[in-house]
């Protein structure tokens, strides 16, 4: 039974295309593990690097283990608090993800259904929408994101920052990136609303509603994805920025970004390790998503022909 | 750009108490209450945002919070270091991402080509922190040829201190510009790349192959004058990308510029330069777009002469 | 002296192009498509020659052949392209210098073929230095000359323009110009008048039949329309799956047509001068089908119960006009240039007034701009009138507010549209598409019921049960249209709207679908508005006819009177210019 859906999705163009491209298929399989990990956080990691009980300032500043003076216990070191390298590591790929994550799909729901909503409907809304997606645009994602977070920032007293700071962070990234959904989905409404399929359901008396989510945005879901990955790169490289910059996420749920952040004072002093591993992590999660998005680009494009 | 004022104004009053801030919290009563009565916070809403206008227009941003100094004078400061930056990144990015963007797109499937695109893939996929603290590492640490923080020496021109006049300016320019100019210079060559490709396919081209016109000239006159145009759409939102990187180029390098001011203002919840920096930045954008428009009325023959007979 | 002329008589011995044993495949992953097996055939100069064929067959793979510009992963596997007995394949070298020189080409879109950034003068200088030896004012000066040639008034002022400038007509006969420019000896036309509208059409092709004799060239036309092949060719070669199934002199092939394949093609073909019952059919084997009405709609009738046979006006159209002015902005750009940018308004439908009765086929026809599909947007609520009264069954089909009232009409008026591609979702199923409005209507349906209507529809319409599951893209254009007609009459429609329903399908399949709309309406009493450009067409479907020129009626009579005594100007010229297969028979 598994042969016979494997065989079919091979069959398809898509599933071709995957099988036949190597970059594809590892790209994919990196995530997968990567996925599993954060998700598994708890089994996978030796160490939870924040419960205060289980470091020890002794351990500090232990290198990797292949390295003198490491020790087998820590396999890629410890940092300046003695908390195992590779758990944080771990803990912090987590926290990238979910933001990540969030803040794509906010931005996707809410850039989708206006960008829909505008290429169908038309006139005056048609109008705002698109001018204010054109003026965010214009604005880049990170100085969105750092106006909004700092706008919310001066708006939320002292004490619930640390609380909110993870939701006000995907609400700024989400906001950041929005535009690009809309845009896209615009375009793509457009192009179908004239095909005679949507004129025939207008004829019978379809609600608007049912013919722009039921007829159209099935139709229109390929570009979007592709976005949506190249997107979800954007966003995690976007959170891991203002993390560095030490506007992301609260230090007590380090991401990789502030992970980096840490170790950059140890850079120069020898103790390369704390920021080298979060930063190879972050590079080869940025990396996978973003060979995989790029193949599906090339994949799902029906002007590009088949060789 | 109101709307931007607007909300750079609100900000302005209605976050946090600008008094307090100023005055330290300790101050007594009467002292807040002067204040107040001169920054004319008493008087109503739509009076202290015209006023707020007023003084914008004239250039003038209010003090800053943390530095105790005139905003206007701060940027004033900043602002050659950020633009002398932006420009040279700007310049490497699209004149070395067009080359390489038609490059590859004429030959797709050469070897060139895919170590170039691989490369590039790098560029979109490495944030510029890191990139800047690569660089840093490599050639700083390890090589010690290039500075690893601050501007170098800097000539005097009026206003205008510049580091392009100098050697150790210029030194001091190469690592920061390079780290900023990579995500653009990446993002240029897949852009051309895909316009390049798409153009060899369609149907004019096809044609002016079956003219016998050379492949040189179709390569490098047809098609690449059609596949400039998405790029002068996109150098526009280029520049205004690169001056929000800047920020994190600045931090990185220590770079004096407007990024590293706003950054920390940010940090501190300095308000004046936190608006201020909206404004200034929402001004360039929107002169940005409007170069861009008119680029392309002059280029584009379309919408020039939009008379069609149909 | 003796050489020379020695090679010139040897040269009018040779064919200008002989092809042979021509084989073209496509390897896809899948399996290797067969473009074009063991073509074989020869052209003169001062000959015209068609090939034509259904979609599919592989014209214009040939065509693309001979200068070496197929669309990769197409190649030729095997075969000889000689030019005056120069062998052009695997001679890069040879084919880049007489791409161009010898050989002109004319693609189908004339609105695609020309670089849009670059103006005309620009494009033909190009071409002209590019292979014949002249300097800028003399290439300026014959570039000129050329597009005079063509039938280009005010040559000197229009070189100057940029493509989008021109009308589509204008812009082939630039195109034309650019093919000719370099003086070759051979022009091959892929579908050149195929987007063109009929007066237009027949301009160019005398166009290109002058260009042959005055400058005693060799053409290859690819085509899919017999009536141009009739009016046009000296020869004309027959393809299908690739294959040459039949070629000769044109006269002797049409009269006689001997294959089967080009039996169907030339019977298909809606005569132009008379008018027939049905449209005949050839069988696979060769024998004709004279199928009578089968009786297809018994079994729905029983479902939808019987429905009375008024012959009442069902539809009536007063004073009907529409206005689109593009509100575009682009006109704040002005800057006061040369070329003036008002808003542009366009009178799509101007004072339209016709009425259409139960039972009878009704036909809009004109060119491209008449405003025909307009009139059919706005009795089906797409768009809406700027003037005018539209009654359905004696009821206001707009309220004051020039609201459509979809309730006055429900689901009786249908339409079945143009582009098969487009009108069925692509990812809905067959069987989810018909029912959508089924379920629309009857809300409450049972699902057994709802399948016994699907089983219906789709029988009656001639296909398969198992269609039901499958999705539109593993149908043909046919049989979209098929689906498209069974989604139609879901809603038990009174009025039928057929859009150009046949434009876009081959000639044979255009028969068979055709019939079957005259037998469902027959059957099911409907009332029809047929919209075409396409005269013969028209003529076989509809009682009455409409003619429309740039939004406003020309004439309205009755089908056979129109033909044989056409009173206004326009309808005289369109049925003169229509190409006719009858013309060499």
């Amino acid at each position: 039974m598994l042969n016979k859906t494997f065989n079919k999705i091979y069959d398809t163009d898509i599933g071709y295309s995957f099988f036949n491209s190597k970059i594809a298929m590892i790209s994919s399989a990196v995530l997968f593990i990567i996925f599993l990990c954060s998700i598994f956080a708890g089994v996978v990691s030796p160490y939870n690097p924040f419960d205060p009980a289980s470091v020890s300032l002794m351990d500090a500043f232990t290198p990797p283990s292949w390295s003198e003076g490491g020790s087998p216990s820590f396999i890629l070191g410890t940092d300046q608090q003695g908390r195992d390298m590779f758990s944080t590591i771990i803990y912090g790929s987590r926290i990238s993800l979910i933001v990540g994550f969030a803040s794509i799909l906010f931005a996707m729901i809410l850039g989708v259904f206006l960008g829909v909503t505008a290429g169908y409907i038309g006139g005056r809304y048609e109008i705002i929408v698109m001018r204010v997606t054109d003026v965010q645009l214009t604005i880049p994602s990170i100085l969105m994101a750092l106006l909004v977070n700092g706008i919310a920032k001066s708006v939320i007293s002292q004490s619930m920052h640390s609380e909110m700071a993870i939701y006000v962070l995907i609400f700024a990234i989400g906001i950041s990136e929005w535009p690009q959904f809309a845009r896209v989905s615009r375009a793509s409404t457009l192009v179908e609303k004239n095909k005679e399929y949507v004129s025939a359901s207008r004829i019978i008396g379809l609600s608007n509603v049912l013919i722009m989510f039921k007829h159209i945005l099935p139709n229109i879901l390929r570009p979007l994805l592709v976005i949506a990955t190249i997107g979800l790169a954007l966003a995690i490289i976007t959170e891991s920025t203002l993390s560095f910059l030490g506007v992301g996420v609260p230090p007590t749920t380090p991401s990789l970004g502030t992970l980096i952040r840490f170790g950059n004072s140890f850079l120069f002093s020898g103790e390369w390790w704390i920021t080298f591993f979060p930063a190879i992590f972050l590079i080869v999660l940025a990396l996978s998503i973003n060979l995989l998005g790029d193949w599906m680009r090339d994949a799902l494009n029906p002007k590009l022909k088949i060789r | 750009m109101i709307v931007v004022a607007f909300v750079s104004f609100s900000l302005f009053n209605f976050v946090g108490d600008p008094v307090n801030s100023m005055t330290g919290i300790d101050a007594s009563y009467e002292r807040q209450a002067e204040v107040r009565e001169i920054l004319g916070l008493n008087d109503p809403v739509y009076i202290q945002f015209s006023r707020f206008l007023g003084n914008v227009v004239q250039g003038d941003f209010g003090i800053s919070y943390q530095l105790k100094r005139e905003v206007s004078d701060l940027i004033a400061e900043r602002m050659p270091a950020t633009l002398e930056l932006v420009f040279v990144s700007a310049l490497l990015a699209i004149v070395i991402g067009v080359i390489l963007g038609v490059y590859t797109g004429i030959h797709r499937d050469s070897f060139v080509s895919n170590v170039i695109l691989v490369v590039s893939l790098a560029g979109v996929s490495l944030p510029t922190f890191i990139i800047g603290i690569m660089l840093i590492y490599l050639f700083s640490v390890i090589l010690g040829v290039l500075p690893s923080f601050g501007r170098g020496e800097v000539v005097q021109l009026g206003f205008w201190a510049t580091g392009f006049l100098t050697v150790s300016g210029l030194k001091a320019l190469i690592l920061p510009s390079v780290t900023l100019s990579l995500f653009q210079m990446t993002y240029v060559i897949r852009l051309v790349r895909a316009e390049m490709m798409e153009i060899l396919q369609t149907d004019y081209i096809k044609f002016a192959r079956a003219r016998g016109i050379k492949k040189n000239a179709i390569n490098y006159k047809h098609a690449l004058k059609n596949g400039l145009i998405p790029v002068i759409t996109i150098t526009g939102i280029n520049i205004g990308t690169l001056i929000a990187f800047s920020i994190i180029t600045e931090t990185v390098f220590q770079w004096p510029g407007m990024g590293l001011l706003f950054i920390n203002a940010v940090y501190f919840v300095d308000i004046p330069i936190m608006s201020a920096y909206m404004i200034m930045v929402a001004f360039i954008f929107v002169m940005i777009n409007f170069i861009v428009d008119i680029t392309y009325y002059f280029i584009d023959p379309r919408i020039r002469l939009k008379e069609e007979a149909s | 002296m003796d050489e020379r002329r020695l090679k010139s008589k040897i040269k009018n011995k040779m064919s200008l192009l002989k092809v042979k044993n021509l084989n073209i495949s496509y390897p896809t992953r899948k399996e290797t498509i067969v473009a074009s097996k063991d073509v074989e055939f020869t052209l003169e100069r001062g000959e015209i020659l068609g090939i034509v064929g259904e979609s599919g067959s592989g014209k214009s793979t040939i065509a693309n052949a001979i200068i070496n510009l197929i669309d990769p992963p197409g190649e030729i596997t095997s075969g000889s392209i000689k030019i005056d007995n120069d062998e052009l394949r695997d001679n890069e070298e040879l084919i880049q210098e007489i791409r161009g020189k010898k050989i002109g080409f004319v693609f189908q879109d004339p609105q695609t073929s020309l670089n849009p950034l670059f103006k005309i003068k620009d494009q033909l200088i190009e071409t002209i230095q590019t292979h014949l030896n002249l300097d800028y004012q003399d290439a300026l000066k014959k570039s000129i000359q050329l597009l005079e040639e063509v039938g280009i008034d005010n040559a000197e002022k229009r070189i100057e323009d940029y493509p989008h400038q021109f009308s589509g007509g204008m812009r082939q006969r630039v195109v034309i110009a650019l093919a000719i420019s370099c003086e070759p000896d051979l022009i091959i036309a892929d579908e050149p008048t195929t987007a063109l509208d009929v007066s237009i059409q027949h301009q160019i092709l005398e166009l290109l039949k002058d260009l042959t004799k005055k400058r005693n060239l060799g053409v290859m036309i690819i085509t899919h329309d017999m009536g141009v092949i009739a009016e046009t060719t000296d020869k004309v070669i027959v393809m299908r799956h690739g294959l040459i199934v039949e070629q000769g002199d044109t006269k002797e092939l049409l009269t006689n047509p001997k294959s089967n394949e080009a039996r169907s093609l030339v019977i298909s073909v809606p005569p132009t001068n008379k008018k027939i019952d049905r449209f005949k059919l050839i069988s696979p084997d060769g024998k004709e089908i004279t199928s009578d009405s089968k009786n297809l709609t018994k079994d729905i009738i029983k479902t939808w119960g019987a429905r009375e046979n008024t012959n009442q006006k069902l539809l009536e159209l007063s004073g009907v006009t529409k206005i689109f002015d593009d509100k575009s902005l682009v006109s704040n750009f002005s800057f006061g240039s040369k070329n003036e940018t008002a808003a542009k308004v366009v009178k799509a439908v101007d004072n339209v007034s016709f009425e259409l009765f139960e039972g009878e086929t009704l036909g809009l026809v004109g060119e491209s701009g008449s405003g025909k599909s307009t009139i059919a947007k706005i009795i089906t609520g797409l768009v809406r009138p700027t003037n005018g009264e539209i009654f359905y069954n004696n009821l206001s089909l707009y309220n004051s507010k020039r609201k459509y009232q979809i309730d006055k009409s429900r689901g009786q008026v249908q339409m079945i549209f143009q582009d098969p591609y487009s009108s069925l979702n692509p990812r809905f199923k067959v069987r989810d598409i018909i029912s959508e409005p089924i379920r629309l209507f009857q809300k409450n349906i049972s699902s057994s019921e709802l399948t016994k209507n699907l089983y219906d529809l789709i029988d009656i319409v001639g296909m398969s049960r198992q269609s039901l599951d499958r999705y539109p893209h593993e149908f043909s254009g046919g049989q979209r249209q098929r689906i498209s007609i069974a989604r139609a009459l879901a809603t038990r429609p009174r009025l039928l709207i057929c859009d150009e329903p046949t434009s876009a399908l081959d000639v044979s399949i255009q028969a068979q679908v055709l019939n079957l709309l005259k037998d469902i309406q027959d059957e099911l009493h409907l009332a029809m508005l047929f919209i075409s450009h396409d005269l013969p067409v028209i003529r076989q479907m509809c009682n009455r006819i409409v003619v429309l020129k740039n939004g406003i009626v020309c004439e309205t009579k009755e089908s056979e009177e129109l033909f044989n005594n056409p009173e206004h100007p326009y309808t005289q010229e369109l049925i003169r210019l229509m190409p006719k297969i009858e013309s060499i028979i």
